[in-house]
């Protein structure tokens, strides 16, 4: 069963030809990673899988519908995004920032119930952010608020669960506890997509890899066969020492 | 949230007592509560209804139209520092305004170029900005305050030209000038209906305030939400500027002060702006009316006066 498919889908990037055609499927449980140098178009392929831009060409389908058909309320309640970027030109606290992700399953006259309350606080609670609920978001440090808009889609609850770079900011404990939430929450049929620069993270968690080339060349699927040395060296063009240690794949940047 | 607004509502209701009470002839509260209960001698009637109602009551209604029309474009260019002023809309109701007085139109024709010039540079800021495509709101703030330069020019010259015997009258509708309200039923409705219009749409406005992005994602129509916000504020401070001429600082300082106060839920802080901008025009015009009595400041001059230092203040104890 597969909940978000690109089909034969190009992605707008100015200036840069067509490349390939995307056909990605993604099911519950399975986690994506998207590997890829910089200004790859990591962020746009995401944006356009949510439906917050155009694709040159090709469709994105969520649950068998085509995202254009469906309105913005109820693909919000299906599919979420954290953005790698993010504005707070307005002072909010951590509690009702997470809050904000019940907005599409409320209707215009509907205020936050307690059960919504409980959820952001389960969330919050779930990447150790209990103790900071009424503190202003500009008072917290990168790590923290990337973990508030981590919390935030998770208090949406989608089906399909989008992040760019999620990890970006985090100490090395928050990176695995972000991991291991993810892949939990995979476990509980949820679709994750994400881009990542980690290439040892992606190695560990990720069950499917989409390798995406500058030039919009992109190879896609099952990470054991995708997250091989010789490509990643031609992706990143950079040459690499692949290391085997208890079953786990550490991949590191090779001396000249 | 409900105890901030009927502490708001018990001081605006205060503050209109006041403002009834105080003036040329001081009311005390006892026969002030006469004529409510519809008894009393009838020149306190006279003086109440017919003359001291319509000002305080335009006055209240003017002060949230525009504190309500700041807080909206606030939230629109996600900009603390954006208000109907700082975007030209006053500039382009002050011109027509001008040019009617310079015709030697009377009240209603001045009013009506009052409006039309509102919502004319509404309209050309909206179509200056908007031009090739992108409407990204330090484009819009942008074009606002270079048009609101524009308006500054015209207003100036026009200011040169105007046989002397005229002046005095433009001056004090550029400065704000509440004495001419005579009419406030229909601020009063606008009012009324701009806030239960926008309580529905007050979450979404939340959301926006996080980012276009951000909003479009947790399932707003952003673009459609955006156009009305900022037509609904035009039309709500070119209601404002019509009745009561140009007023600045409500609009930017009464939405700040609440947000520091009372967090930035929309749900709270429109309402909320609605009733505080309402008490600061009122007071101000109270004060304006008596302090060099039987003279009278123009009230734009006491907004600033109060607004300024007030705004200082809670800007340096936040920090």
């Amino acid at each position: 069963m597969t909940i978000l498919s690109a089909r034969e889908l190009i992605i707008d990037i100015p200036g840069r030809s067509n490349g390939a055609k995307l056909n990605l499927d993604l099911a519950p449980g399975q986690i994506w990673g998207v590997l890829g140098p910089n200004g790859a178009g990591k962020t746009t392929l995401l944006h356009t899988l949510a439906g917050l831009k155009a694709p040159r060409c090709g469709e994105v389908w969520l649950d068998d519908v085509e995202l254009a058909a469906i309105p913005r309320r109820e693909m919000a309640r299906k599919l979420g995004l954290v953005f790698q970027d993010r504005q707070d030109s307005f002072p909010a606290t951590v509690l009702e920032t997470a809050l904000i992700g019940r907005h599409p399953w409320l209707s215009v006259w509907q205020s936050e119930q307690a059960e919504d309350i409980h959820r952001a606080e389960a969330a919050l609670g779930a990447l150790d952010l209990r103790e900071l609920g009424e503190r202003l978001l500009n008072t917290l440090s990168g790590g923290e608020r990337q973990r508030v808009a981590i919390a935030t889609l998770m208090t949406q609850d989608p089906a399909v669960w989008l992040l760019d770079e999620p990890t970006n900011h985090l100490d090395l404990h928050h990176q695995v506890q972000v991991m291991r939430l993810l892949s939990a929450c995979a476990h509980r049929e949820k679709g994750i997509f994400m881009c990542l620069h980690d290439l040892n993270l992606a190695a560990r968690w990720c069950s499917h890899v989409l390798l995406l080339y500058p030039d919009g060349q992109a190879c896609w699927g099952p990470t054991e066969s995708m997250l091989v040395r010789d490509a990643l060296e031609g992706l990143y063009d950079q040459k690499l020492i692949e290391l085997n240690k208890d079953d786990i794949r550490l991949f590191a940047p090779a001396n000249d | 949230m409900m105890r901030a607004l009927t502490i708001l509502t018990v001081i605006a209701a205060l503050a209109c007592a006041l403002s009834l009470a105080v003036g040329s002839v001081t009311i005390p509260p006892g026969d002030l509560w006469q004529v409510v209960l519809g008894q009393g001698d009838t020149l306190d009637r006279t003086l109440l209804i017919d003359l001291r109602l319509p000002r305080t009551l335009s006055a209240f209604a003017a002060g949230g139209l525009l504190a309500i029309a700041g807080a909206l474009m606030q939230v629109l260019l996600r900009n603390p520092l954006a208000d109907p002023y700082v975007l030209g809309l006053s500039g382009g109701a002050a011109t027509g305004a001008l040019l009617a007085m310079l015709a030697g139109a009377g009240m209603v024709l001045v009013s009506g170029a009052a409006f039309a010039g509102a919502l004319f540079a509404t309209l050309l800021v909206f179509g200056l900005a908007h031009g090739t495509g992108s409407w990204t709101p330090s484009r819009l703030l942008l074009t606002g305050v270079v048009t609101a330069a524009g308006w500054g020019a015209a207003i100036t010259l026009m200011l040169a030209i105007t046989p002397a015997h005229q002046l005095p009258g433009m001056l004090y509708w550029l400065m704000g000038d509440v004495s001419y309200a005579r009419l406030p039923w229909p601020s009063i409705v606008v009012l009324m209906l701009a806030v239960i219009a926008l309580l529905p749409l007050a979450r979404s406005l939340n959301v926006l305030a996080r980012g276009p992005l951000q909003a479009a994602a947790l399932g707003v129509s952003v673009r459609p939400l955006e156009w009305s916000i900022y037509l609904l504020a035009s039309l709500l401070t070119a209601t404002a500027v019509t009745s009561v001429g140009s007023i600045g600082f409500v609009g930017l300082i009464v939405p700040h002060m609440l947000r520091l106060v009372l967090g930035n839920d929309q749900r709270v802080i429109l309402p909320a702006s609605a009733l505080a901008g309402g008490t600061l025009l009122v007071l101000a015009d109270t004060l304006a009316r008596t302090v060099i009595a039987p003279e009278q400041l123009p009230v734009g001059v006491i907004t600033a006066l109060l607004g300024v230092p007030t705004f200082l203040y809670l800007l340096h104890r936040s920090r």
